[in-house]
């Protein structure tokens, strides 16, 4: 059920605009020029895409402030790019987003090859605003604009054996350096039960803040999944696999004991290594309360009604 | 009592400020970026990031003196040991005060059972208290009191060390590149400590002593 907005809607792209952001940054790349020494600088640079037409409001909506264009573009997990937080936006210019194909496939009735410019027009793009809770324990609330997953699964129509779905997320060592590492073992996988991928709430994002969605946030077309985890929403999406078994995920093949097919954003059950009861809201100074699927327990909670959310995490 | 001759020749004490002020760049470094803005979308983290990282090293550059003098025989270097670890100590207070302020906020229940139950808080934790007898007994008075004892307290900076790597490495979540490099980097350092060790490095200097350099 949508989120009524208990407030004046105004999508966040106007409120906070990225070409004052952009501004800003000029000159301070040129106060960083001036004080020369890169041990001092090393501002990441975020790429700019260009605005994305048609965009409506969406139902879901939030009342709090959204995180900076600057913070949502510069402070990215991508293990594709490298492992720090500002290897991304450095280093993911290379990535190329034409032509890009995504292969729907498995257990469909019509299996398809996407073409990413067809995939935009598949359906009516919307702002969603959302919070992203990191695994690491830090948020943002993030202007994403996508379409539901359900509208490309019911393209699909998905045979009754269709039980999970499967994401892959390109594999181009060339164009993706962190890939030359085994930090994971590569292609980049995730996957969602199929009532949680059709869920109104799940999103396929093609842009932010109103503009095509910067290469460092996994353009061009990638999962959102807010009351996950961050990780469990796949980047640079190039094939959406519908399968019958639990597919194995990338984190859960990297360190099973860690990270669950489940993932869902819960104060209560523990990192083996660190709590999830707080997290710092980027741009915030005072650590927040984690909240139970991040905040969507109204809209999620019953997927997992009588599940041992300790066992099945 | 000292000899006169035992003092510090005159042109130590410049090398004594110029390396107290490098020690210090750290700090200014995090100082400059914060007034500009310039410590990223997570300022904490990276402060946290920042002044652990300068902790790990200024062990591991205090650990290198006593390798560097075996092998290259300058005895000057010992006096500038004392500085560099209690460095290291200034920066793992400052990365203690920021999790116990900036991400804890002094909630004391909290940063116990943090203690208690995060593996890696409590090798962190446990290194830090390692270090403070340390830092209290650096004095040249305490030394003397100590006498043989002093030297058997502060190799309590092996540990300290050893629980700073592992501190590392239990907080990263998959990639073990940079404990791995200070880890092994620790491991040279304690390996020439041993005999071998400390054969391989008296051979090397003789060899230099015969090439005449």
């Amino acid at each position: 059920m949508p989120i009524r907005p208990p407030f004046d809607p105004v999508p966040p792209s106007e409120i906070t605009p990225p070409d004052v952001y952009r501004e800003r940054r000029r000159f301070m790349q040129g106060a960083a020029a001036l004080a020369a020494s890169p041990w001092l600088g090393g501002a990441g640079t975020a790429l700019a895409g260009p605005k994305l037409s048609g965009v409506r409001a969406g139902a879901y909506r939030l009342d709090e402030a959204s995180t900076s264009y600057k913070d949502v573009t510069s402070y990215n997990n991508f293990y594709e790019f490298g492992t720090g937080k500002s290897d991304p936006a450095e280093r993911a210019r290379s990535l190329r987003t034409r032509p890009w194909m995504v292969s729907v496939e498995g257990e469909v009735k019509r299996a398809q090859v996407w073409d990413i410019d067809a995939l935009l027009k598949l359906a009516p793009l919307e702002e969603r605003v959302y919070r992203m809770r990191c695994v690491e324990g830090w948020s943002m609330v993030i202007p994403w604009v996508g379409f539901p997953l359900a509208e490309l699964i019911r393209r699909a129509e998905p045979t009754g054996n269709a039980r999970y779905v499967e994401f892959v997320t390109l594999s181009d060592p060339a164009r993706m350096p962190g890939q030359r590492s085994r930090i994971l073992d590569w292609p980049y996988t995730e996957g969602l039960r199929m009532d949680e991928a059709m869920h109104p709430l799940t999103i396929l994002a093609v842009g932010l803040y109103g503009e095509v969605l910067p290469n460092q946030n996994g353009a061009p077309v990638r999962l959102v999944v807010p009351w996950k985890y961050g990780f469990k929403s796949a980047k640079s999406i190039v094939k959406i696999r519908f399968v019958e078994k639990q597919p194995l995920t990338a984190w859960m093949a990297a360190a099973p004991d860690e990270y669950g097919f489940y993932s869902n954003v819960n104060p209560k059950v523990d990192h083996p290594r660190w709590s999830q009861a707080r997290e710092r809201r980027i741009g915030e100074f005072l650590k927040r309360d984690t909240l139970m699927y991040n905040g969507y327990g109204a809209q999620v909670a019953h997927l997992y009604r009588g599940m041992d959310l300790q066992k099945y995490f | 009592m000292p000899s006169r001759s035992g003092r510090s020749p005159r042109w130590l004490s410049p090398v004594k400020i110029a390396l107290f002020l490098v020690c210090l760049l750290p700090l200014v470094r995090l100082v400059m970026l914060g007034m500009r803005g310039g410590l990223g979308a997570n300022p904490i983290e990276f402060i946290t990031h920042s002044t652990g990282t300068w902790a790990l090293i200024g062990l591991l550059l205090t650990l290198s003196i006593t390798p560097l003098r075996r092998l290259t025989g300058w005895t000057f270097l010992l006096r500038h040991r004392r500085m560099l670890g209690l460095f290291a100590f200034f920066y793992a207070s400052l990365h203690l005060v920021t999790y116990l302020w900036l991400d804890q906020f002094f909630d004391l229940e909290r940063i116990v059972r943090d203690v208690v139950k995060r593996p890696f808080v409590t090798a962190g934790f446990a290194g830090f208290v390692l270090l403070v007898p340390l830092a209290l007994t650096s004095t040249q008075t305490m030394m003397r009191r100590l006498g043989r004892h002093w030297q058997q307290l502060h190799r309590l900076i092996y540990v300290a060390a050893g629980l700073g790597v592992l501190h590392y490495a239990w907080l990263v979540k998959r990639d073990l590149t940079q404990p791995l490099i200070y880890g092994g980097l620790l491991g040279v350092l304690l390996f020439f400590r041993l005999p071998p060790g400390v054969n391989v490095l008296e051979t090397l200097r003789r060899r230099r002593g015969q090439a005449g350099v």
